[in-house]
């Protein structure tokens, strides 16, 4: 309950501070392209329910499918990756090259093949998370000591048995801290591939009103996406803490 | 029943560019319900020897039995204790000492009866719902035990379970090995390089040479379990005895380092 308040106060200080800094920045600059946040929320409460909603839950739904399918697709192969030498000797070249590789640049390819809907912004979300849990998951696999998993088979586990109660568990708070950051990155590609070509979604939004020269409806959503930027962090940080209750515990 | 026959005990591993041979033609024999330490120059293979009897490493030659059984794998009555990572810190104390009965089948409600019974026998009744990461070094080790009491185990394997303790907690979780072994009964088998202790908790001290691991020399120490057995000159004698012996296998490093 004092975390609570303690997290709320603390949200609220930061939230003076930025916007005390944005007035700051629009006074300095003074140009229509960088309202002043009173204006920007101003206009950010009037479209909130027209306008903004329904693009939030569009883009919304695009980010949170495409995270959860690259999690649910990633995890299980990056965690036998990490246990099994045999399939990393074949898997982990393949990996290295292609990490590196930027996913977005594919966005043409994937427009060409699946049009402008909701489908390649989801398949280029996806395969960038997909990638950045991966080697995270990987990783944190092969670090697990080895022996968790001998006192753990000295009590008659299986392969299965290790998985469920130690590897997977061990490798849950990289996972989640994978995740978390690539919040920020999936968002940054929604936008892009919304701004880039659509029809719907805050980054097709933030787009349009910079053309129509409506430049404190784009403020207004570049609130709302930072908004669902914070939300979709603060979600993770949650459920991470409800999921992985042993990292919170004082040492 | 767990005697233990360990005959022509060899173990090599296949290292990055050459083989190691761990444990070479080593023979013992543990009677059923007998205690016994085991010493030995660092990198002997004492672990190794202890991970065999456990079947968790198949012999390169050589047999292991357990209770006239050779051994193949996990054993149903085996408890192994190591001295750091055993515990999941992502299980609480109740889940840490039940995850052999639920790795095993145990039905729930016998599981709960069993682990009760385990964490109020080691004093960790109060922390059932607590993490690993919320205990003192001394506690987790309890709760190691406990998870071994749990089993049922009549074969209790230890590899150096109390060297990351201070010195007090130590001879404390000491007194609990050895309350318990003489409450039960169940044969035991202690691998550690604190002499004090191989004399305390084993009744045979077995000395090991250096890798590959036989058995140097086997002491025999009939006092052990006695009241205050510590505070006796025997006690006193039997150590310098073992110093003596490690010393002759070069335990204490060439020269006096």
């Amino acid at each position: 309950m004092r975390a609570a308040v303690r997290k709320i106060v603390g949200y609220a200080g930061a939230v003076a501070i930025l916007l005390a800094g944005w007035q700051v920045l629009a006074m300095i600059v003074d140009s229509s392209a960088l309202p002043g946040p009173a204006p920007a929320l101003q206009t950010f409460g009037s479209l909130f329910f027209a306008a903004l909603l329904p693009e939030a839950v569009v883009s919304a739904w695009r980010v949170v499918v495409s995270m959860a399918l690259g999690t649910a697709l990633a995890v299980p192969l990056g965690l036998v990756l990490g246990r099994s030498p045999r399939i990393d000797a074949v898997a982990a070249p393949l990996i290295f090259l292609t990490y590196p590789v930027p996913k977005i640049v594919f966005l043409p390819v994937l427009l060409v093949l699946f049009g402008i809907g909701s489908v390649p912004k989801i398949v280029l979300i996806t395969l960038i998370v997909f990638f950045q849990i991966l080697v995270t998951a990987r990783d944190a696999a092969r670090a697990i000591p080895p022996g968790s998993v001998l006192s753990v088979r000295s009590l008659g586990a299986g392969g299965a048995q290790v998985f469920r109660h130690v590897v997977v568990p061990a490798a849950l708070p990289d996972v989640f801290t994978a995740l978390r950051i690539s919040t920020g990155t999936a968002i940054a590609v929604l936008f892009f591939s919304e701004s880039i070509a659509g029809t719907d979604g805050i980054g097709y939004y933030i787009i349009d009103a910079w053309s129509r020269i409506a430049y404190r409806d784009m403020f207004a959503g570049i609130i709302a996406m930072a908004v669902l930027g914070v939300v979709l962090y603060e979600l993770l940080e949650m459920a991470e803490a409800r999921v992985c209750r042993w990292t919170r515990v004082g040492r | 029943m767990a005697r233990v026959d360990v005959q022509g005990l060899s173990v090599t591993y296949e290292g990055v560019d050459r083989r190691v041979g761990a444990l070479n033609a080593l023979d013992l024999a543990i009677a059923d319900g007998e205690p016994i330490a085991i010493i030995g120059p660092s990198g002997c293979g004492k672990s190794t020897l202890l991970l065999a009897v456990a079947g968790l490493v198949a012999p390169t030659s050589g047999s292991v039995r357990v209770g006239g059984e050779p051994v193949a794998g996990p054993r149903l009555h085996t408890a192994l204790i190591l001295q750091d990572f055993g515990l999941l810190p992502w299980k609480t104390v109740m889940h840490n000492a039940a995850l052999g009965l639920e790795i095993r089948h145990v039905p729930a409600p016998e599981r709960a009866r069993r682990v009760a019974e385990a964490l109020a026998r080691v004093g960790l009744a109060e922390f059932a719902g607590a993490y690993p990461g919320e205990l003192s070094g001394g506690m987790r080790q309890r709760l190691a035990v406990a998870r071994a009491l749990a089993l049922e185990a009549d074969l209790l394997l230890m590899d150096e379970p109390l060297s990351a303790l201070d010195a007090l907690t130590r001879e404390d979780l000491q007194g609990l090995l050895l309350d318990i072994w003489r409450q039960r009964g169940h044969t035991s088998v202690l691998v550690t390089h604190s002499i004090e202790e191989a004399v305390y908790l084993g009744r045979r001290v077995v000395v090991l040479t250096p890798r590959p691991g036989r058995v140097a020399a086997i002491v025999e120490n009939p006092e052990m379990g006695d009241d205050d057995f510590r505070d006796t000159p025997a006690f006193y004698e039997r150590c310098a005895e073992l110093r003596r012996l490690l010393a002759a296998e070069g335990a204490f490093g060439e020269g006096a380092s």
